[in-house]
This record gives structure tokens, sequence and C-alpha cells, in this order.
């Protein structure tokens, strides 16, 4: 091995953990990434100048094309549509992955170099990599509403997976002891493709979060299993870290809504249980005008927004900005609670609000506002369902019980901002609705918003 | 070529300093971090262009679309990257 290249290699594993290491806060995130991108520089003009590189054309075509679609990627696509971009990121690099993989194999193959070890390997590159461009392309296809969101399930479901799955298996394994049993090679990557649709066929939107994350793990360890099989150690530092970020990410999004990795992957969401045809009989539900809601508004001193999907559906965080900003000239305090599973990735509210021009500051996580929840005069839920509802704190019979939520009911008044009294995506009747100190604003969020900060302005 | 431990300790030792880091990046930054780890992962390149530069054709048919696709997620994740994080300011309190 030639020593100048790995002493680029580990330079540039060094700049991906500091670049990584400078997320920890927005002050220092770019200069993070300005490291990251050095040493992505750095290990690719090395590679090309260290490695044995004999024709160029196709390095250039691909560089070229991949600049271009990449770039156009990153300038057009609208915030809103960043859980899809995220979703088929994924795709192309474990696609990247089990194609290097394909070409090693093909290339030890006729040198008959193929050993147990680097089998193995290449099995677990191909395998994960295969699922993972699937499996991503199949959640991209979901998010962008060509197949519709909700579960799809059949009778038989798990038990069709869970056998394909350990079929897929069992040829990895075989493969490990005969390694140029091509055809097996080659049905085990066309099973592992299968596998990735059928993995998420059964998985609802409101489970995105966890399956987006899942599949960055899976794209790192793809990654770093290539790192394997051509023995470069960059590409094993960086999968590894890819991965570790991916299931601290699962782990994260699995807690906030109080279910395991194999709950999200198997149990498609259960059926309502909550029983609320009695509840909406004794209990009516309030509405409120615009005009009252400003009235409520401009007396409270602290103002805490919950937003959710709805809102980034609604393209409604302009106008959240708007009204936070006409509320802090009159003196109000205006916060955002922003819960972990709210939106379709991990993050995807705060990018959404962070676009919209709303400090960073204001951006408060679950846990540090609910402590303060009872003070709070007015809570404006706007888009948001699941993430607030207070069944998960009482009702054991509710499929969220034990989900941790935003205590908005611990405000003084909730306004809830809410196209119609439709339950939310898994179905569940929100108990929040028919509190006395809930009041509906029916519409769409940007509509009611825009209207809500006419008012304001009128005065 | 003989077996070697090597990879293995990289990778574990890797992932436990993945793990200590990404635990301690802010939840608000969560989304450019998948952006992120994802443009990194775009080291795969490096192994893509070997294949893209080799002397037989497979490979660099192989090569070429591999290389597109990391490529696509390096630069695309890089920008997008930068992209959100320009977004992520303090504003300065107006009195």
């Amino acid at each position: 091995m030639n020593y100048m290249m790995e002493i680029v290699y580990l330079f540039s594993s060094v700049l991906f953990i500091m670049g990584l290491k400078g997320l920890s806060h927005p002050e220092s995130a770019r200069r993070g990434m300005h490291m990251a991108e050095a040493g992505m520089l750095f290990a690719v003009i090395g590679t090309l100048v260290g490695k044995q590189i004999v024709t160029w054309e196709w390095i250039i075509a691909g560089i070229a094309v991949g600049s271009a679609i990449g770039a156009a990627m990153a300038i057009f696509m609208p915030m809103t549509a960043m859980p899809q971009r995220i979703a088929l990121s994924h795709a192309f690099g474990a696609l990247a992955a089990v194609l290097v993989g394909i070409n090693e194999y093909i290339e030890k193959g006729h040198l008959g170099e193929i050993t147990n070890g680097l089998m193995g390997a290449l099995g677990f590159e191909v395998l994960f990599g295969a699922l993972t461009v699937t499996g991503s392309l199949m959640a991209f296809a979901k998010l962008n509403e060509m197949v519709k969101g909700a579960p799809i399930t059949y009778k038989g479901q798990n038990l069709v997976n869970v056998s394909l799955f350990f079929v897929t298996v069992g040829m990895f394994l075989y493969l490990i002891f005969n390694p140029y049993d091509y055809a097996i090679f080659y049905t085990m990557i066309a099973l592992s493709f299968l596998i990735g649709v059928f993995i998420v066929l059964p998985i609802g939107g409101a489970d995105m979060p966890v399956v987006i994350s899942l599949m960055n793990s899976y794209a790192g360890l793809a990654a770093a299993a290539t790192g394997f099989a051509i023995d470069n150690k960059v590409l094993i530092i960086a999968g590894s870290l890819d991965g570790s970020s991916g299931f601290i990410l699962s782990i994260i999004m699995s807690k906030a809504m109080n279910r395991s990795f194999t709950n999200v992957l198997f149990g498609a969401v259960g059926t309502p249980q909550v029983d609320t045809s009695k509840l909406a009989e004794e209990r009516p539900i309030q509405r409120i005008g615009i005009e009252d809601a400003k009235f409520v508004l401009e007396q409270a001193e602290r103002v805490v927004v919950v937003p959710g999907y709805g809102m980034a559906v609604a393209q409604a965080q302009h106008t959240v900005r708007e009204l936070s900003d006409e509320l802090e000239k009159r003196g109000t305090k205006v916060e955002f609670a922003i819960h972990p599973v709210a939106g379709r990735m991990p993050g995807h509210m705060n990018v959404l609000l962070a676009e919209a021009n709303v400090s960073y500051d204001q951006l408060l996580e679950m846990e540090v506002i609910n402590p303060t929840m009872d003070t709070v005069d007015v809570c404006i839920v706007i888009g948001a369902n699941d993430v607030v509802n207070p069944a998960a704190r009482t009702e054991k019979a509710s499929p969220i019980y034990g989900m941790p939520i935003i205590d908005v009911d611990k405000a003084k008044t909730v306004i809830v901002m809410k196209r119609s009294m439709a339950s939310g995506f898994a179905g569940i009747e929100n108990p929040l609705f028919y509190e006395p100190n809930t009041k509906m604003l029916f519409g769409d969020a940007k509509n009611v918003m825009q209207e809500l900060v006419a008012e304001f302005k009128k005065v | 070529m003989p077996f070697s431990i090597d990879p293995i300790y990289i990778l574990i030792l890797a992932g436990f300093v993945g793990f200590e880091i990404i635990k301690k990046v802010t939840p608000t930054l969560h989304t450019p971090l998948m952006s992120a780890t994802n443009a990194i992962s775009g080291i795969s390149l490096v192994g893509s262009l070997v294949a893209a530069g080799s002397d037989h054709l497979t490979g660099q048919v192989l090569g070429f679309v591999a290389v597109t696709a990391a490529t696509i997620n390096v630069v695309g994740g890089f920008m997008i990257t930068e992209r959100m994080l320009k977004m992520f300011r303090k504003r300065e309190k107006k009195s």
C-alpha cells in the first residue's frame, strides 16, 4: 500500500470527524462543513493521483453528470421537498456501493481471488446496499405521493417478509463458503431489492422519520462494507460515521414515538381504540373565529407555536413567522415547540422555520418546553395532531399510549388550527379538541394564518 | 490476502467516535446532519473512481454509474447542507 495515499485518507477521515463535530451548534456548523468538504476533495484528488487509473473518459463523464444533477437538485429543490431529497440520496449512495461491490466480485472472480472474508464483506455490501436502494426509492415515492402514503398491508405480509429475509440471509451464508456460485450471488441481489420494496410498503407516512433514519444507517453500513471489500480505510470510517448517525437518529425517532424498531417495521399502526363518539356527544367542541383568536392572542404574554406536518403541507411557515413578528412587536414572547417526530424526517420543522427566518434560539425541544407549559398563555397548534394528543398520557388503550407529547393542554388557552375534524394520520381521535380550554380554528393553515396576520395589521 | 483484523478495529472505533459526536448534535440540525453524513458517505466515490478508471468495459460502465450516483450525493449533499445551514440564523433582537 502506498503510504502517501494512506496519509491523505487519514487526513480526510479526521476532517470528516471534525466536520460532524461542528454540527453540535449552528454557529460552528458551516465551518465544520467546510472541513468535511476539504476532506472529500483531498480524498478524491489523492485517489485520482495515487491509484491505478488507466482510462479517464468514464470518470470525467460520471463526475460531470453527477455534479450537474447534484447541484441542480441542491439549488432548485424547495425546502418542503427535503424529506424526498434525503430519501433519494440514500438510494444513490447505496446504489454506488452495490455497483462497486458487483464490479469487485466480477473482477476478483476472474482472478479467482475471492476469499471467504472478502465474500463476507461483498455479500454484506450488496445485500444492505440493494435493500437500501429500493427501500429508499419506496420511501421517496411515498413522500412524493406517487404511492399512497398509508400503510399497504395484506394477509400474511410479515410471514412473507420474514421468510424472504431468511432465504436471502441463507444465500449470503452459503456464498461465504461457495463464493463462485454466480447464480446465487445475483439471485441474492435481486431478492435484496425485493426486500427493500416489501419492507417499506406497510410503513405509513407518520413513521417515515424512522424509515429515513434507518435507511441512512444502512447506506452507511453498505459504504463501510465497501471499505472492507476494497481494503479502503477512509470508506470504513466514513461509512461507520454515517451508520452510527443513522442509528442514533432512528433510536431518537423511535423513542419519540414510544415504539421499537421491530414495531415500526413489522407492526403497521393499530386500529384506533379510543371511543370518542361518546366523548363528542358529551363535550362539544368550541370554535373560534379570526377576530376572537386575535383578541385572545393580544392578551397573551407568552405564546408557543407547535407546528406539525400540516404546516409543511400548507407551506404556512412564512405566514407563521409573520404572525410571530406581529406578536413580538406587541411585546409578546413567542417560542416554537418542536416534537422530534413532527414532520416526515428528523429536524423537518426546524429547517422549514429556519427557512422562514425564525431565529434558531426560538426553536425549543419538547423536553425544554414541557416543564414550563403551564405558564404559557396561548398555545397555537398548527398542522400537528398525534404529537399533542393527551391520550398518549392517559388512555392506556390508545395505540399511541406512552408516546412523549408536547403538553399543550396545560397551557391556559389552546388554539388548534385544522382543516376539519378528521383525525390524524394514524386515525386516532384527539381528546385535546374537546378540552374546555381548546378553541378550534378551522380552515387551511396558511389561509387562516394570513387572515390572522391581516387582522393584526388592521390596527 | 491473509485475513486482517485491522479493518474491524477501525470500524468499531469509528463507530464509537461517531456515536459520541452525533449524540451531541443539536436536534435543530438533524436534517442538515442527515444530508451531511450522506455527502460524507459519498466517499464510496473513491471506490467508484477506481472501477471507472479500470481497463475493462464492465468495470467502466458499472463504475460510471457508481461515480455518477456518488457524485450526486457528494456535490448535492454538501451544497444542500450549506444552503440549509445558511438559513439557521440568530436574529438580533430589535428593541
